[in-house]
């Protein structure tokens, strides 16, 4: 075209640089659910920055789950620890329970906890971190409410830092956070499904549902029902409603309507 | 000592009171009060008595001792070899630092003039051991010989000093020239002792107050230095050395102790602290400037700092690495660096894993150790069991209106935070008693109840925590009722 060939090489290199663009980050991770991985391209990139905003205050749990179950998949092979950061009054309002961790298949003890005094040094310990090259797997930024100091500035710089470590950045918005422009790769929005009963109507494994709001070159606009299936460490997704059969209980149970009143537990 | 002054008269005389049995008499008296005739042990009624005017403070042997520290603390800008000599001595070996300062006299005269700015008064005299240094300062004056000091300046004791008092000697001078053995014999070897080190026929040394790093660095500069910035200068100078020597150890560094002292005599101490062994300058650096960077009161040069001390009183054995071309396969060095780097700017203790703490009850299994401490291992979940902890935990637990069957049925419907939960799935109740050897810590101010958790499903699929709080009628008369954490 004439018009860009009179720009002068320094500003097309400019353009190019200001240009959102998909960096080439390296292998995909699927997700373990076939439609979703089909949609994702395969899926989710590591060495990239991954949006998940919980629905509403009380999607909050589920959208914190949704990323720790991410953080699991991002980080099968390679550095398998993963650092958390998060505001004080985040931690003051809910701590996290070792064993809750537990119980989703994320081992607590290569969890690294920082509590850091405001959403500033928060951002600034990430862009740290993901800058380190080496023994971290993956970073999660929990940011709680509107976090008006994360814009577009900022995400841009950790999705940089991100891309030129291969450490992977997840940002957990909880509370009632509203999506803003961003660098990130894919955004996902989180909340909570009824989950397939177990015997004498026990809640089950836990069942989320999932909005891909937003992909980098990419479709998105797609909602899906997932469950985590812990002991194999991926998503399967939701069978057809009515079932009533526990997905990793082993062998088949029969199907008694009445009779099912008693749980093996513990 | 300094009497502090308050808003008495100025003029008044002023002492130091202790109690003993039951009555206060004088321990310490300024010269004023020396001088009205009171002397120390005398009841403080009687010296009211006699000096009406008499302004008494009590005793504080911890504050005593604070400022002979602080000012043990200040007197190492002289020499590192600082004894405190109880109560009121400081003992400076100045043994090959003299020479810093323009000769023993000098330093002499300088460190005393330093004493007096901070509004004390001092006596103070050079010798060949720390005792005889002490006696003359005490005793005598910096030309009077040894001989001529009294048997006082021995300190061997009242029983001692009595029976040479007795025997007719009344000065050093009168000991000097006698034979040791007979001298032992008829008053102990510990005078013989005590008179060889006094006149210097016996080696003598200080204990200095803190024992001297085994690695450190200082720079003294002509004129103060008021920039902080080439203070960071010079600290990565001193850091340099400080690393070869360690290289040379085959040592790293894994507390870093950074001295700063003001012209006008305060001392500022900053240090950092680091996971792993470390020996490269600019890593530390670094760590010192975030520290620098993240304290609260900001480093005040005053009229500028006069004098830098770096030293290493904590290392660990590091043995030499060739560098690699690339970084090692688990890359623990480079998480190591960067724990660290964050732990100075934000402090340590914020950055901590999770370690099981060996409780059943659900707030008190997750604890927190150093990031720096090797990851504790977690009991692994029974393979197809649903998640039966939350992710979070509420602390404390939120109270809710529940609606339940009576007396211990499960929960069927509660509200929270104004919202209406109609449950459709829940399993429960897991019973978690308190730990009854910690009866009186329970939360809400009760003491410990029993707790009857469920886990609930509400019919839009979000995952609750509940419990009931006390047995009913067995521990109270109404159970409460709270949430206790989500699950995802």
């Amino acid at each position: 075209m004439p018009e860009s060939s009179r720009l002068s090489p320094a500003l097309k290199r400019a353009l190019a640089l200001s240009a959102p663009r998909v960096a080439e980050t390296g292998p995909l991770c699927p997700l373990g659910a076939e439609a979703v991985d089909r949609v994702l391209g395969g899926g989710l990139a590591r060495g990239a920055c991954h949006e998940v905003f919980g629905r509403g205050e009380e999607g909050s749990a589920s959208a914190m789950g949704f990323a720790l179950m991410l953080a699991q998949r991002l980080m099968q092979d390679g550095p398998r620890t993963l650092l958390w950061l998060r505001e004080e009054k985040v931690q003051r309002k809910g701590a996290l329970s070792g064993p809750g961790l537990a119980d989703l298949g994320l081992d607590p003890g290569r969890l690294v906890l920082g509590v850091v005094p405001d959403a500033k040094a928060l951002l600034r310990a990430s862009v740290d971190a993901l800058r380190c090259r080496g023994g971290l797997g993956l970073v999660l930024l929990e940011m709680a409410g509107r976090a008006p100091l994360l814009d577009l500035t900022a995400s841009r710089r950790m999705t940089l830092a991100a891309e030129s470590s291969g450490v992977t950045l997840l940002l957990l918005r909880t509370g009632t956070a509203s999506p803003a422009p961003s660098a990130a790769r894919t955004r996902w929005d989180v909340g909570p499904a009824p989950s397939l009963r177990l015997e004498a109507d026990a809640p089950g494994h836990p069942m989320l549902a999932v909005s891909l709001l937003r992909q980098r070159g990419g479709p998105a606009g797609f909602d899906w029902t997932l469950e985590w299936d812990r002991d194999a460490g991926l998503f399967r997704p939701a069978a057809l409603p009515g079932a009533r059969l526990p997905l990793s209980g082993g062998g088949p149970v029969p199907l008694a309507d009445e009779g099912e009143r008693w749980r093996l537990a513990g | 000592m300094k009497a502090s002054a308050g808003a008495s008269p100025a003029d008044a005389p002023h002492v130091f009171t202790v109690k003993q049995r039951g009555a206060f008499r004088l321990h310490a008296l300024d010269e004023r009060a020396l001088a009205l005739g009171l002397e120390p042990g005398m009841p403080l009624a009687d010296a009211r008595a006699r000096v009406p005017q008499l302004v008494d403070v009590p005793h504080d042997p911890e504050g005593e001792a604070r400022l002979m520290a602080r000012l043990a603390d200040r007197a190492q800008r002289y020499t590192p070899m600082v004894e405190i000599d109880p109560p009121e001595g400081l003992v400076l070996d100045i043994e090959g630092c003299a020479h810093l300062f323009g000769g023993e006299a000098l330093l002499a005269r300088e460190a005393s003039r330093f004493m007096t700015r901070q509004g004390l008064r001092v006596a103070h005299a050079r010798a060949d051991t720390p005792e005889a240094a002490l006696a003359l300062a005490r005793f005598g004056k910096e030309e009077t010989a040894l001989y001529s000091l009294p048997l006082l300046a021995l300190r061997t004791g009242p029983d001692v000093l009595l029976a040479l008092r007795r025997a007719g000697f009344t000065c050093i001078g009168d000991l000097a020239g006698l034979p040791a053995a007979p001298l032992a014999a008829r008053f102990g070897a510990r005078l013989v002792d005590a008179l060889d080190r006094l006149l210097g026929r016996r080696d003598s040394r200080i204990v200095p107050r803190r024992a001297l790093p085994p690695i450190f660095a200082e720079r003294r500069f002509a004129e103060p230095v008021a920039r902080v910035e080439t203070v960071m200068i010079v600290l990565g100078e001193l850091l340099e050395t400080v690393c070869e020597t360690l290289l040379e150890r085959h040592e790293g560094g894994r507390r870093f102790a950074l001295r700063l002292f003001r012209s006008d005599g305060a001392v500022r101490d900053l240090a950092v602290e680091t996971g792993a062994p470390v020996r490269d300058a600019a890593t530390v650096l670094r760590l010192v400037q975030e520290r620098v960077e993240a304290l609260s009161d900001p480093l005040d040069p005053g009229f500028g700092f006069d004098h830098v001390r770096l030293a290493v009183p904590v290392t660990e054995s590091l043995a030499a690495e060739q560098a690699g071309l690339m970084a090692g396969p688990d890359g623990s060095q480079e998480l190591a660096a960067l724990l660290d780097r964050l732990g100075a700017r934000l402090g340590g203790q914020r950055f901590c894993r999770l370690a099981p703490q060996g409780s059943h009850v659900p707030e008190r299994v997750t604890g927190f150790v150093a990031a720096a401490e090797n990851a504790v291992a977690w009991e692994a979940p029974l393979p197809g069991e649903p998640p039966l902890r939350p992710l979070t935990l509420f602390d404390p637990p939120e109270r809710i209106d529940v609606l339940a069957q009576v007396p211990d049925g499960p929960p069927r419907q509660f509200r929270w935070r104004g919202t209406a939960h109609r449950i459709v799935a829940q399993e429960g109740p897991e019973r978690i008693a308190p730990e009854w050897w910690r009866r009186s810590g329970g939360h809400d101010a009760n003491p410990g109840l029993t707790r009857d958790y469920y886990r609930v499903e509400d019919d839009e699929g979000r995952r609750f925590w509940l419990f009931r709080h006390g047995l009913y009628e067995r521990e109270t008369d109404m159970p409460a009722w709270y949430v206790h954490g989500l699950f995802a």
